[in-house]
């Protein structure tokens, strides 16, 4: 009880040198209860670099990284590189982090829409079935921080609304924490309650209102890249409507 | 007295695919052909450091094949080569090396063909030991890191942060590998261990729906060319590790041109 005040996850001041490349400098973030945390940024920013720092995967040059005792994470990867020789099913690949609970495997994937791609081999899913499998399996050890690299990575557009819904549906319904890494602009702003703008350091950060109108938000990605998206924010409500039900109809690509 | 040596002869081919088979497939899932390429090229080099120190000369190749898995998993930390150089390097290094080394011991005479090639035909009682015990050695070992390696084989990252420890798993089985590679050494030869652990594991995935049957199929697809390899060899007095290889690879393309559907409902 004494640690629900404490944030899931927090990252201080933190700089990470390799060799003599600086990618990352000056770093702070909180996770909360459920609460969704987007880093977004350009190619090159250090995202996913972060992630894996905040994972505990990359030890930082200095800096702390802090996670909640007995903090269960749920981490999707940007993507699986897996060799074409390796028979693996759908199944197999769930059954590997949850030894082999069939009941759990199924409500899983159904959770994610994913139930029918069950038995197909992992190599041959399309972008978005593959995202919805990644997701299904950082959830199997029912974790209270969900972290998701690029998790709309090689989906369309109607599969990245979709993908987006889910993942706030999931926060909704689990009441877990989410950090996820976007370099997408616009949709991502909808379904996020916080924004991190990262390149290198942090530009700015702050609800996504409030990002888009950061001078150094405007500065990082164009005027232009950024008046487009003032029809996300502000219409966002309408948009999410309009895409939910158009999803819906290609759920099925 | 003929029997006997044929006898050994088949029982030392068996054993070494039955171990070669799971070994293989998880060279071929994880890419590693080059590095099991590299741990067999350093062979000579136990020879000489059998010699020098009066010991076994299998254990001077276990030894060896050890301590090249060691360098080559720190030298894959470094970002200045690519790893396939890193690994031309050392195998072409440690072949050298060896042969120089040897040269240097002058009352030693071996037959280099043998090491090259394998002579699975001499292979004596106490070879048979090596490849028995260090086999079941190595198959129990990769039996009992098997989950933790399979998750390793998909993703690296996911298998850390679901609490797999990582290193300690690869370590262990570079060392299993380096082991395997030691005692199949005698039978194909350090130029051909690496097509006995690839040739069947890559033949079985055709027929495999998934990791354990793949393995399973690879052992008995190199039962089967070890006993193809054998007996053509015999039949037509051709040299017997070249010979199984050869066979294997009929095998292989036999099975590449059998129908999908054959074994195995399409997925």
């Amino acid at each position: 009880m004494s640690n629900l005040g404490q944030p899931f996850l927090e990252v201080s001041a933190v700089e990470l040198i390799l060799g003599k490349r600086l990618l990352l400098e000056n770093i702070n973030l909180k996770v909360g209860a459920g609460e969704i945390l987007t880093v977004i940024g350009p190619n090159g920013a250090g995202k996913t670099t972060l992630l894996r720092v905040a994972l505990g995967l990359q030890k930082p040059t200095s800096g702390t990284v802090r996670q909640r005792p007995g903090l269960t994470i749920g981490y999707m990867p940007q993507r699986l590189h897996l060799d074409p020789t390796l028979p693996l099913t759908v199944r197999r690949f769930m059954a590997l982090a949850c030894n082999n609970d069939q009941g759990k495997i199924l409500s899983l994937l159904a959770e994610v829409g994913a139930a029918h791609v069950i038995d197909s081999a992992v190599q041959t899913l399309s972008g978005g079935e593959l995202q919805r499998v990644l997701l299904a399996r950082a959830l199997v050890r029912e974790p209270d921080l969900l972290v998701l690299d690029e998790p709309v990575q090689g989906v369309d557009v109607h599969g990245q609304v979709e993908l987006y819904q889910l993942i706030s549906r999931l926060r909704d319904q689990r009441g877990c924490a989410v950090l996820m890494v976007s370099h997408d602009l616009h949709l991502v702003m909808a379904a996020t309650d916080q924004v991190l703008c990262l390149n290198r350091h942090i530009c700015c950060s702050g609800t996504p209102e409030s990002v888009t109108n950061d001078p150094a938000f405007v500065e990082l990605f164009g005027s232009a890249a950024v008046q487009s998206m003032a029809v996300y924010v502000h219409d966002k409500d309408h948009h999410h409507d309009h895409c939910s039900t158009c999803g819906r109809r290609s759920a099925n690509d | 007295m003929i029997d006997d040596f044929l006898l050994r002869a088949l029982f030392g081919g068996l054993g070494v695919a039955l171990v070669a088979g799971p070994f293989g497939s998880f060279v071929v899932w994880r890419r590693l052909a080059y590095f099991g390429d590299t741990l067999s090229h350093s062979a000579l080099l136990g020879v000489a450091l059998g010699f020098i120190l009066h010991v076994n000369l299998t254990v001077g190749i276990i030894v060896i094949c050890q301590l090249l898995a060691i360098l080559l998993f720190y030298s894959q930390r470094q970002r200045q080569l690519a790893s396939d150089t890193m690994l031309g390097i050392f195998a072409h290094g440690a072949l050298s090396l060896g042969l120089v080394a040897l040269s240097f011991m002058e009352d030693v005479r071996i037959d280099l063909v043998a090491y090259l090639f394998g002579d699975i035909l001499a292979i004596s009682n106490g070879d048979l030991g090596w490849i028995f015990i260090g086999g079941g050695v190595a198959l129990a070992g990769l039996l009992w890191l098997w989950k933790p390696l399979l998750a390793i084989t998909i993703h690296e990252d996911l298998a850390r942060v679901e609490g797999v420890p990582v290193d300690r798993v690869n370590w262990m089985f570079l060392g299993l590998i380096a082991l395997v590679v030691a005692v199949m050494m005698k039978v194909v030869g350090m130029l051909l261990v690496t097509a006995l652990l690839i040739i069947p594991a890559a033949t079985a995935r055709r027929f495999a729906g998934n990791p354990e049957m793949m393995a399973v199929l690879a052992s008995l697809i190199g039962c089967l060319a070890v006993c193809l390899g054998l007996y053509g060899s015999f039949q037509w007095d051709t040299p017997t590790g070249p010979t199984i290889v050869v066979a294997a690879c009929i095998v292989f393309t036999l099975g590449f041109l059998a129908p999908r559907g054959l074994f195995l409902k399409d997925q």
